[in-house]
């Protein structure tokens, strides 16, 4: 790739951010209610979790199935300080802001306790210790009533400045776009930090970083906690949205649901989370609009076989994601622009596994 | 710096160094001489009131023998199911390094097989399920082997069309199968509906035993299950520790492109494995859902137990995992009848911590090899 044209990239890439940003700055003036309070709302506050499974995938090379547990702990957190009145929980009653400050000050403990348990493990191993995290947490939640039981919280208020998110939806559309920005940024710049190159050092060859002295559990356990905290953000952001909170918002399905968004998107590029989110919840809530497919017996009930199978074809045909087909289909046209020959997949995908051992 | 003036820092950190890492050890150590202690002599029972404070449903074992039993031999045979279920995940593991998401749904899509087949043997349906007594022991078997050779098939097709070509790409062999997973777990609920149902147990099995010991009747198909898991378990290690296949799948364990390279079908060996990796998933789903039973988010316990089980006793090896089984089973048992009365709901936390500990000192598993 020509220098010229690497430059031509990163300046449609900005531009298209930008372009994006606006459109959702101006969210309220474009879109209708619906639109800002049910899907893009939920949008960035599901793009926030699967950045944080996003980041761990692509610098720490740790897919982690946890970060959904961790959301939920720190909305858990926020439910039991701050209701009254649940048959349920420990109904604190506290300030908003408090409960806030204690869920994610909570799950990001939790996350640094779960990253150095794990964090002597890699890849398939990690996958599988971090669903045993998410499973035991959802039943965690689902047996133990001091805390929650199966009916979950309720009546979850969120901070004055926010109000009732039902009679206000563009203030929590904003936090909530403003959270997204926030934590893109923050990721953006960690991974250019000196932690955040030793991080992807850990993630190319563990070995030879232990071996120049860097300690390497140390990294993935700090690794594992930042992303925990910015679970922690979604969680927040997904109470206040949802006012409710219950065992089965993070059990096995919501789990992989995330790890969907995250996969549909691109586990190896930032931008794949909120892409990834947007396809998931646009399908989610428009699959019954779509002819034809009450003919084949697939009606919205049945959700969850249409995005397995969506998930099939992507980890089938596409390990990057939506993102990896954007980056190939802009190489493709850079090369028409070069006016070479488009050669056959010059470039291929980077692979999602560790090779063969 | 001389040697001298270093000498006492590098004590100092020395001691520290040792410090680190005893303590961990010295620590787990505590926890587990205090719960022997606790179950076996300290843990005073509720009264007749309820439970208060620390008082716990059964009180110690040398106040209440009988439930001590009770729960040893609970915890015992629900790691006869954890065994069956985990064997099948860990010899796919061992050998093709695939991790099987879909083993979970493979178990409840087993058990869904075993019940519909069992009440078209039976006859007669009614709304609650069967009753044991309407059930022969035929009736009961025939329809569970059915269930494992159909989740086989299905192991083998997903292996043969899904697996095969990705072989080494850990990750996306573990995304395929999580996707397989999603997908069957979603039709299951569109054809088995929402409810939890059970397996019928064949009638003549379903009675309770005297065990001779300290007065104690226990439930004959619970010690069936035990008696069955180590049967699988003998026979899977004959299996692979006498016959040719087991020979080549015991050397691919260890280099499969050796294995490979000396001549032998590797892929045949592979797609063996699967189908009886997945065999044991189906036959552990009739079992289970006699034991247990079945309804959504079945699949992801197993699932959780059959990790748990894999993690603790090392990945691949068949003997960690009749170790991990058994102490998924008596941790689990134990923590719920033995915590304080009011606060037996805390039982799951313990699941953790034996996962924490053991990961803590061997992060591989009890008998776990690096690849």
């Amino acid at each position: 790739m020509s220098p010229a044209s690497h430059e031509l990239k990163r300046a449609f890439e900005t531009a298209a951010g930008l372009g994006v940003l606006i459109v959702a700055a101006l969210g309220p003036l474009i879109f209708s209610t619906y639109w800002i309070s049910f899907i893009l709302t939920q949008v960035f506050l599901l793009g926030v979790a699967a950045a944080s499974l996003i980041f761990l995938s692509a610098y720490g090379g740790m897919v982690s199935l946890t970060q959904v547990a961790l959301y939920g702990i720190a909305g858990f957190v926020l439910g039991n300080v701050v209701t009254t009145g649940n048959s349920k929980g420990l109904n604190l009653g506290w300030d908003p802001w408090l409960g806030v400050l204690l869920g994610i000050a909570i799950a990001t403990a939790v996350a640094f306790v779960f990253g150095a348990l794990a964090s002597r493990s890699a890849g398939i191993y990690f996958l599988m210790i971090t669903l045993t995290y998410a499973v035991i947490a959802n039943l965690f939640f689902g047996q133990v009533t001091t805390f929650s039981g199966f009916g979950g919280i309720s009546g979850i208020r969120t901070p004055r400045f926010i109000g009732e998110v039902d009679s206000h939806p563009n203030r929590l559309y904003y936090v909530s776009l403003v959270v997204a920005v926030v934590v893109y940024a923050a990721i953006r710049y960690l991974v250019r930090t000196p932690f955040g190159i030793t991080l992807q050092g850990v993630r190319d060859d563990p070995v030879r970083m232990s071996s120049l002295g860097y300690n390497v559990p140390l990294h993935r356990m700090i690794a594992f906690g930042f992303a925990g905290f910015i679970a922690s953000l979604a969680g927040v952001l997904f109470v206040w949205w949802n006012g409710h909170i219950d065992p089965a918002s993070i059990d096995l399905s919501a789990t992989i649901d995330l790890l969907v968004i995250a996969v549909i998107g691109g586990l190896y590029r930032l931008e794949g989370a909120w892409l990834g989110a947007f396809v998931f919840v646009l399908i989610n809530n428009y699959i019954r609009s779509v002819p034809g497919l009450g003919h084949l017996g697939i009606s919205e009930e049945r959700f969850h076989t249409v995005i397995g199978l969506i998930f099939l074809i992507i980890v089938l045909l596409s390990p990057g994601g939506l993102m990896g087909i954007l980056g190939r289909a802009s190489e493709f046209v850079e090369r028409l622009l070069a006016g070479r020959r488009v050669a056959t997949a010059a470039t291929s995908p980077r692979s999602t596994g560790s090779g063969p051992d | 710096m001389s040697a001298v003036e270093t000498a006492p820092e590098v004590r100092k950190q020395i001691a520290l160094a040792r410090l680190a890492r005893y303590t961990p050890w010295a620590l787990s150590g505590a926890a587990v001489v205090f719960a022997v202690l606790w179950i076996g002599f300290l843990a005073p029972a509720c009264g007749a009131n309820g439970c208060v404070g620390t008082q716990t449903n059964f009180g110690s074992a040398v106040h209440d023998p009988q439930d001590f039993l009770a729960t040893l031999l609970d915890g015992v045979t629900a790691a006869g199911v954890y065994f069956v279920v985990a064997s099948g995940f860990t010899l796919i593991f061992g050998l093709m390094r695939v991790v099987n998401m879909a083993h979970g749904a493979f178990f409840l899509l087993g058990g869904y097989i075993t019940l519909k087949l069992q009440r078209a043997f039976v006859g007669e349906d009614s709304a609650f399920g069967l009753l044991s007594s309407q059930v022969h022991f035929w009736q009961w078997l025939v329809p569970s082997l059915i269930a494992a050779v159909c989740i086989a098939i299905l192991g083998l097709g997903t292996q043969q069309i899904f697996l095969r070509w990705n072989q080494g790409q850990e990750l996306r062999q573990a995304l395929i199968t999580i996707a397989i997973a999603i997908i069957l777990a979603d039709q299951m609920v569109a054809h088995f509906g929402a409810f939890a149902e059970d397996i019928a147990w064949p009638g003549i099995l379903d009675r309770r035993v005297n065990v001779h010991v300290a007065g104690v009747h226990y439930t004959l198909t619970r010690l069936i299950i035990l008696a069955v898991a180590v049967g699988i378990g003998v026979a899977l290690w004959l299996w692979l520790k006498k016959t040719p296949t087991g020979m080549v799948i015991r050397a691919g364990v260890d280099d499969r492109q050796m294995v490979s390279a000396l001549g032998v079908n590797i892929q045949l060996t592979f797609a063996i494995a699967f189908a009886v990796g997945s065999a044991l998933a189906g036959f552990g789903g009739a079992l289970g859902g006699s034991f247990a039973s079945l309804g959504p988010g079945v699949d992801g316990n197993w699932l959780l137990y059959a990790l748990v089980v894999v993690i603790i006793g090392g990945m691949g090896s068949l003997a960690g995992a009749a170790v991990g089984a058994l102490l998924l089973g008596l941790v689990s048992n134990f923590s719920s009848a033995y915590l304080p009365g009011n606060y037996t709901f805390y039982s799951i936390i313990f699941t953790f911590v034996l996962l924490a500990i053991v990961l803590a000192f061997r992060p591989l598993g009890l008998f776990g090899r690096p690849a």
